[in-house]
Order: C-alpha cells, then sequence, then structure tokens
C-alpha cells in the first residue's frame, strides 16, 4: 500500500489533511480493513474541544472497537454526518467520503509523513 | 508457538482472505466484508474452511461404551449415520470443549473437538478410553473441514460434478436423492472424485448446511469446484468474522466464550446433553450435586441502537445500580435483525425472559432485555 503522499499521519493509524488552520481527520485504508466493516461510529460535537492524543470517539465494527483519537488541540469545526448514517463510507473510502471530523487548531504537532507512515506499516 | 496453516490456505491467499490467529492457525477472518458473508449465508450461501478443527477416532468393540463413559451422552443409543452433540465434562462439573460426535460404524465414531482444545481431549479420550476395549486416533492433520452454509447448500452440492455415495450408483445418480433424504444432524459415507469424502448434514450458523470432511489434499479441488458451481448462485466464500456473528444469532454458545471448565452445563442451557439414566460417566457426581443456588444462567440480551455490548461488559440490574450482576459473553450487532445482541451470564435472580438491565458499554449504561435464545430462526421450508 502507498498511502496518498499529500496527507500525513499517525502512529494511532489515523490521516491528516492540513488546510490552514484547519485538519481533516479519518482513519487510513489499513485500520479499516483491520477493523472490518464498520458498523457504528461515534463522533465528538461540534464546537467541542479536543486534546491531542486523547479519544474523542469510537468506530465499531462487528468484531471490535476502533478508538478515534484527536491527532492536535483545537475545536472541533465539523463532524461527517453522512459517515454516522452511512458507516459502510469509512470502509468504501476510508481517505475520501469516510473523512471523520474536522478541526480548527492552533499549532500543528510534528505528524508522520506518507513514507514514515508505510515504514511503520512495515511495507 | 509456529503458526499452523489449513491445506486450503493457497486458496484463501488467492482470494484476498484477512487473516487471523485462531488456536495457532492462522485462518480465514474475511475475505472481503464480513457483513457481505454474513447476508450470503443467510439468502445463498457461504463456504467456510474449518480445517483447525480437530477430528478424534474412537474405535473398538467398546467404542460406544467408552464414549458413554467418557462424555456427557448417551452416545451408545444413536445409530450409525447419526450425529449428536454432546460434552465433555471435567471432574468437578465444568466444560472441557464442546463436541460433535458421528457415529461412522458399529464399532466407529467421529469425536469432532474446537481447534482450541484439540490436544486436551485428544489427552482426555485416550485415558477415558483406555479401560475400555477401544482405541483412540487423533486424524485432524488427515482431514481438512469444508462447510457449506445456507439456504442454496443443497442445490451447490447436488449440482458439483463428481460426488457419489459410498456403496452407491458408480455415476453418483443416486447423490441427489440421497442429500435430499439426508436428515439434520445425519452423515454419510461418499466419494468426491474417488475420494472419501464425510457428508453430513450439521453446522453452526442457524441455516441448512452440510460440512464436508475429506482429506487435505483432495480439499483445495473440492472447495474450488464448489465455487465454480455456487459462485453465480451467491455462494461466497465466508470467514470467521461472519460465522462469529451467524452462530451468535444462531443463539449457539461458542467454547471460551460462553463454555468453559467454570461453567455447568446446566448454566449454559445443556442439561438435556447430559444423560444421567446411563452407567458411570466422568463428572456424573459434580452434575448430579449441581452448581451452587442462584448461579448465573446463560441468556440472550436485545439492545437498542447500533452500540453492541461486546464481551467481559458488566451488566447491571438497573442503570443506577453499581453493583454488576452478571457479564457478557459475546456480542455485536446484528447484520440480521439490524439491532445489538448478546449472551451474558446473569445471577439466576435477575435472569427472567423479559427482565430490563442494563450494560456498561465503555463507560455508557444503555438498556437491554432478556430475550429467549435463540434470536434468528430460519424459516423452515
Amino acid at each position: 500500500m502507498t498511502s496518498a503522499t499529500e496527507l500525513q499521519y499517525t502512529s494511532e493509524h489515523e490521516w491528516v489533511l492540513v488546510e490552514g488552520n484547519t485538519a481533516t481527520i479519518g482513519i487510513t485504508a489499513y485500520a479499516a480493513e483491520k477493523l472490518g466493516d464498520v458498523v457504528y461510529v461515534d463522533l465528538p460535537d461540534v464546537g467541542s474541544t479536543v486534546a491531542s492524543g486523547t479519544v474523542v470517539g469510537e468506530i465499531e465494527s462487528t468484531k471490535s472497537v476502533g478508538e478515534l483519537f484527536a491527532p492536535v488541540n483545537g475545536t472541533v469545526l465539523a463532524k461527517n454526518s453522512a459517515v454516522e448514517d452511512s458507516p459502510e463510507l469509512v470502509n468504501s473510502d476510508p481517505m475520501g467520503e469516510g473523512w471523520l471530523i474536522k478541526v480548527e487548531f492552533t499549532e500543528l504537532p510534528e505528524l508522520l509523513t506518507a513514507a514514515q507512515y508505510d515504514a511503520l506499516l512495515g511495507e | 508457538m509456529t503458526d499452523r496453516y489449513s491445506p486450503l490456505h493457497p486458496v484463501h491467499v488467492a482470494a484476498g482472505a484477512s487473516f487471523t490467529d485462531f488456536a495457532g492457525w492462522q485462518m480465514p477472518v474475511r475475505y472481503s466484508s464480513d457483513l457481505a458473508e454474513h447476508h450470503a449465508v443467510r439468502t445463498a450461501a457461504g463456504l467456510f474452511d474449518l480445517s483447525h478443527m480437530g477430528e478424534i477416532i474412537v474405535i473398538g468393540p467398546e467404542a460406544a461404551d467408552a464414549l458413554d463413559y467418557a462424555l456427557s451422552g448417551r452416545l451408545s443409543a444413536i445409530a450409525i449415520g447419526q450425529a449428536k452433540y454432546s460434552l465433555l465434562l471435567g471432574r468437578e462439573g465444568g466444560i472441557v470443549d464442546d463436541l460433535v460426535v458421528y457415529r461412522t460404524g458399529e464399532d466407529r465414531f467421529m469425536v469432532v473437538a474446537n481447534a482450541s482444545n484439540r490436544e486436551t481431549v485428544f489427552a482426555e479420550l485416550l485415558e477415558r478410553c483406555s479401560p475400555f476395549d477401544a482405541e483412540v486416533f487423533d486424524e485432524s492433520d488427515d482431514l481438512a473441514l469444508i462447510a457449506v452454509q445456507g439456504p442454496l447448500s443443497r442445490r451447490i452440492l447436488t449440482e458439483t460434478d463428481g460426488f457419489s455415495v459410498e456403496g452407491g450408483h458408480p455415476d453418483g445418480r443416486d447423490f441427489a436423492e440421497t442429500l435430499a433424504a439426508e436428515k439434520y444432524y445425519r452423515a454419510f459415507a461418499g466419494a468426491f472424485r474417488g475420494h472419501p469424502v464425510l457428508i453430513a448434514r450439521t453446522g453452526y450458523t442457524g441455516e441448512d448446511g452440510f460440512e464436508l470432511y475429506i482429506g487435505p489434499d483432495q480439499a483445495p479441488v473440492l472447495w474450488d469446484a464448489l465455487m465454480e458451481v455456487g459462485a453465480p448462485l451467491g455462494l461466497v466464500p465466508a470467514g470467521l468474522a461472519s460465522r462469529d456473528t451467524l452462530r451468535l444469532e444462531a443463539g449457539m454458545p461458542l467454547y471460551g466464550h460462553e463454555l468453559g471448565m467454570d461453567v455447568y452445563p446446566v448454566q449454559a442451557g445443556l442439561a438435556r446433553v447430559v444423560v444421567l439414566d446411563k452407567a458411570d460417566f466422568v463428572g456424573r457426581d459434580a452434575i448430579v450435586a449441581g452448581p451452587p443456588s442462584g448461579a448465573r444462567v446463560l441468556v440472550g440480551l436485545a439492545g437498542l441502537g447500533k452500540r453492541a455490548a461486546r464481551a467481559d461488559y458488566e451488566v447491571f440490574a438497573s442503570e443506577e445500580s453499581s453493583e454488576p450482576i452478571g457479564i457478557v459473553t459475546s456480542g455485536a450487532l446484528s447484520p440480521t435483525m439490524g439491532f445489538p445482541i448478546a449472551m451474558a451470564y446473569i445471577d439466576a435472580a435477575n435472569a427472567a425472559p423479559g427482565a430490563e438491565l442494563s450494560v456498561d458499554i465503555r463507560g455508557k449504561r444503555l438498556p437491554v432485555s432478556i430475550t429467549t435464545l435463540p434470536f434468528y430462526s430460519r424459516k423452515k421450508d
């Protein structure tokens, strides 16, 4: 798997798309594949404050529960209501239509490049 | 531990399976979508590789008596060609393993054990059968197991070329009739392209289906033949993830979740598979004494919404109470019904059908109600 290079990544298998002060966050194709069919997502409310490294949501598959970690400090600007209604989007398009939340951040921490994330996956 | 691989492993790799460790075996957990595989079994058919299961042969003039002593049921009472669900009990009344026993001859039985318990079951049977004129062999490495499960299972087997009935017509023209006449929990000896195969109408999905025991070398050929006929009808290869949600909907216990050494059969609703009206058997005294009064019993739980209670989550009598009265052993969002289901052990005092309880789902309390098992029953035609 070659991860899209315009994105940044975390060791929790999330991707982050940075545009200005906004980070769009989702889980990677690898994470979606490991979870299996996603049947429920629990996302933080718009306007809530999130702290980097803390659990802010859940992604449930038939087999298991994945946690959504905030990769940045900030305020939730938007959550993907399409994914709340159709959790299977996380499987069908994890890096696109299956995005989870947008966070307005104050400061961007060091994230992984695509090459670093691929190395983490051992590929 | 070194990983073990099914004789069908290359077939699964070619089909793009994801693998999981199951009792030391690398087995397919899903091929593409566990939900799609689940639905295929409910509406058409699914093909499972269960070659990790253990097959132990007990053979000899006293094989039936030996199994009456070794297991919870009266295996001497079953006819040739019949199968029986039974338990290997510990001396303290707990469950060492749950098994399906096939009588394949007057003096020959095949005991099918869970992969995780294969060595234990073999060792226990060796010891328990030693006073009898019967021998015990572990044939697990010489048998693959392919399950075809779902409403189209019989059609798929019937339309696959190469099956015949042992002792039947050489061109297999009587195979379809034999298959159609086969009842649930019966098995017959057949052949597939000249190689022996035991064809059992058994399964673990709540659907009609067959389990095919065949030599490991022939398993890939059989798998491919079934897929070739079945795929146009909706047959898909199905992994262990869908097998787990299918058996959960069907209310079937899984060893290590609902069954274990700390569980008496009566707690798991399995008193019916313990026969006291027979000669002595291992665990008898403990079974007669029974579990402590008020011991937890296995129930089904149904919830609302989409959030499933999962194994080891605690159950409470109400949303306010802080003292757990039970624990979940398996749970999932039911793919067929669309609401969360679970099996749980609940204090007998709180285990009445219809009772409203509360489950702790990662810090959030959600209401559940006790429902009778199974959650799902297929419409019989």
